[in-house]
């Protein structure tokens, strides 16, 4: 079939090899869990039924959380987008000098530890925390304001700072990208800032755009440890459900169909964005 | 293009620059509201680490405001922490592991994808992006329940797997772009003058993706000491250092924590220093000169 020489199978046996073995074949084996049922002591009982899937679909709690996980990652999208753009566009436009040093200072973030950025959040939102003692200090508050940490906003809070370094560097290079002469020649046909900036800037950044919220919306649909850390009691999203599947309700049939959902979700979504960032990227490839 | 940084000379001025732009303007206060903008989203993205740093030299137990004196009494108690240490260890054995056996399959991996064309290429070049744009949590299952099934019980040999298979992932992505770019007629030009396919990649593919390579390490690095989501589902008794935090975050909030965070931090931006210093000089090798 293939015919390929020797050099070849050499160079490519071993990530092959890896990649169905380590990471093809566990996501197979979740797919086909997905299928499985439990019996009355937790036995996972081998078959081919859709009950888990049904399951999902007639229990509000299941579909239920899911649209509020989806609810969550497009907060945090809007909210990294929100960030992202003035500060991409000021180091893109504005800066003059260090440009390069401003470039490092917004990707760092990216090298800090997850676990360490979570923390941070925890020790400023914290009932003793940074922020309400700042507060009492200050006198703005007598009591600690407790809905700051364990709650809904805590995490939305957190995953914004997370993921918007991911946002900030597409939208970055995509407004470095952008011909200065285009800038120019709308400045010089009498188009105000505003009116560079929607009819020129925006639309030529769109692919950079698109890709920064994708990275923030997926990621922030699959993140689980912002929720444990910092979410209340209550907080429930789609990625806590899917753990406790595994753990302490130990239905993993379940809990394989939540995650088979969610994977056809994410792979939803990157399909859509980069058919998106297809069609918007027609004036950047014309330019090439 | 750009001026090569040096750190440690540079960050005062960039803070001067910000601090510069970002006063309103009476030419256009337009200009003033995007530099404050930009300013106000870099506070809140360096906020939090500042805030963990300071409170590194706490004194107290609470990391209230004011903070109350300055003292390196976390600092000490950090390095007696022996799990801590240990934790530490087994970070670093499985990064490693990782990013070597990573860099091995990863490159040659690049190799064969760029030098060949076959059927499941396209296929392949798309399954390399799954572990980094898949949340870490399905892949960390996914291994969970099917590592037992290949006669690997859940230890650290299913962690430095884990970690491994989505550091090929980082490695091959790198590489295989730097390879694309690479010049197709540099290796037949080897091959003419008499180069065998292992010296030609040794004398003329290696030194001109040198730097890709220590770029990919270094992240490969970086990425296995932070890694929670696979590492979570994979690990029996001995914890990783992230995991380790996680513990002691999970048992309540100990200042301590404030230290290791700190020590982190430093770590971090070294990597990335080394990464930025490196993969400057790959990016224009011409335009420079």
């Amino acid at each position: 079939m293939l015919r390929l020489p020797t050099r070849f199978w050499l160079l490519f046996a071993p990530l092959a090899l890896w990649m169905v073995a380590f990471l093809m074949l566990p996501y197979a084996r979740v797919l086909v869990q997905s299928f499985y049922t439990v019996d009355d002591f937790g036995l996972l009982q081998p078959g081919f039924s859709l009950d888990s899937y049904r399951r999902f679909a007639t229990g509000p709690l299941y579909y239920g959380t899911l649209g509020k996980t989806f609810a969550l990652a497009a907060a945090v999208m809007l909210g990294c987008l929100l960030l992202s753009l003035p500060l991409a566009y000021y180091i893109a436009f504005k800066a003059t000098r260090n440009k390069t040093l401003l470039y490092t200072l917004i990707i760092l973030p990216l090298w800090v530890s997850y676990i360490v950025r979570a923390y941070a959040w925890k020790i400023i939102l914290g009932e003793e925390g940074v922020l309400n003692s700042a507060l009492r200090y200050v006198g703005l508050t007598d009591e600690p304001i407790r809905v700051l940490l364990y709650s809904d906003v805590a995490v939305f809070i957190c995953m914004v700072h997370i993921y918007t370094p991911f946002v900030l560097m597409p939208v970055y290079t995509a407004f470095e990208q952008i011909p200065r002469a285009l800038v120019e020649a709308s400045k010089d046909l009498g188009a105000g800032r505003w009116t560079t900036f929607r009819k020129v800037v925006f639309p030529l950044s769109l692919p950079g755009i698109i890709a920064g919220g994708t990275f923030a919306f997926v990621l922030s649909l699959g993140d689980f440890l912002a929720p444990i850390l910092l979410g209340g009691p209550d907080t429930l999203f789609i990625s806590t459900i899917f753990q406790n599947m595994f753990g302490t309700s130990n239905d993993k049939p379940l809990g394989s169909a939540i995650g088979i959902v969610l994977l056809l979700v994410v792979l939803a979504v990157l399909e859509l964005s980069s058919r998106a960032e297809k069609r918007f990227s027609s004036l950047e490839s014309a330019r090439a | 293009m750009q001026t090569r940084i040096s750190p440690a000379i540079d960050s005062e001025t960039a803070a001067d620059d910000v601090r510069l732009t970002a006063r309103p303007s009476s030419v256009n206060l337009l200009n003033g509201l995007i530099g404050a903008a930009a300013l106000g989203v870099m506070t809140f993205l360096y906020f939090p680490m500042g805030m963990v740093v300071l409170y590194s030299f706490n004194p107290d137990t609470v990391n209230s405001f004011p903070m109350r004196g300055f003292s390196l009494k976390w600092y000490g108690i950090m390095t007696q922490n022996e799990s801590l240490q240990q934790a530490l260890k087994i970070s670093l054995l499985v990064a490693v592991c990782g990013t070597v056996v990573a860099l091995v399959i990863g490159v040659t991996g690049a190799l064969a994808m760029q030098q060949y064309d076959f059927r499941l290429k396209r296929f392949f070049e798309r399954v390399m992006l799954l572990p980094i744009t898949l949340p870490g949590i399905l892949t960390g299952v996914a291994m969970l329940s099917f590592f037992p099934l290949l006669g690997i019980p859940i230890s650290l040999t299913a962690v430095t797997i884990g970690h491994t298979t989505f550091l090929i992932c980082i490695v091959l992505t790198q590489v295989y772009a730097r390879l694309k770019r690479l010049d197709p007629f540099l290796e037949e030009a080897a091959a003419d003058l008499g180069a065998t396919p292992v010296q030609a990649f040794f004398r003329v593919v290696l030194p001109n993706i040198r730097t890709a390579l220590i770029g990919a390490a270094l992240l490969s690095f970086t990425l296995s000491l932070d890694e929670i989501p696979v590492t979570f589902f994979l690990i029996a008794r001995d914890n990783t250092l992230p995991i380790e935090i996680y513990t002691m975050m999970r048992r309540g909030i100990t200042p301590e924590v404030n230290a290791i965070s700190t020590v982190i931090f430093a770590l971090s931006l070294l990597a990335l220093l080394l990464t930025v210093r490196y993969g400057e000089r790959e990016t224009r090798p011409i335009a420079g000169a």
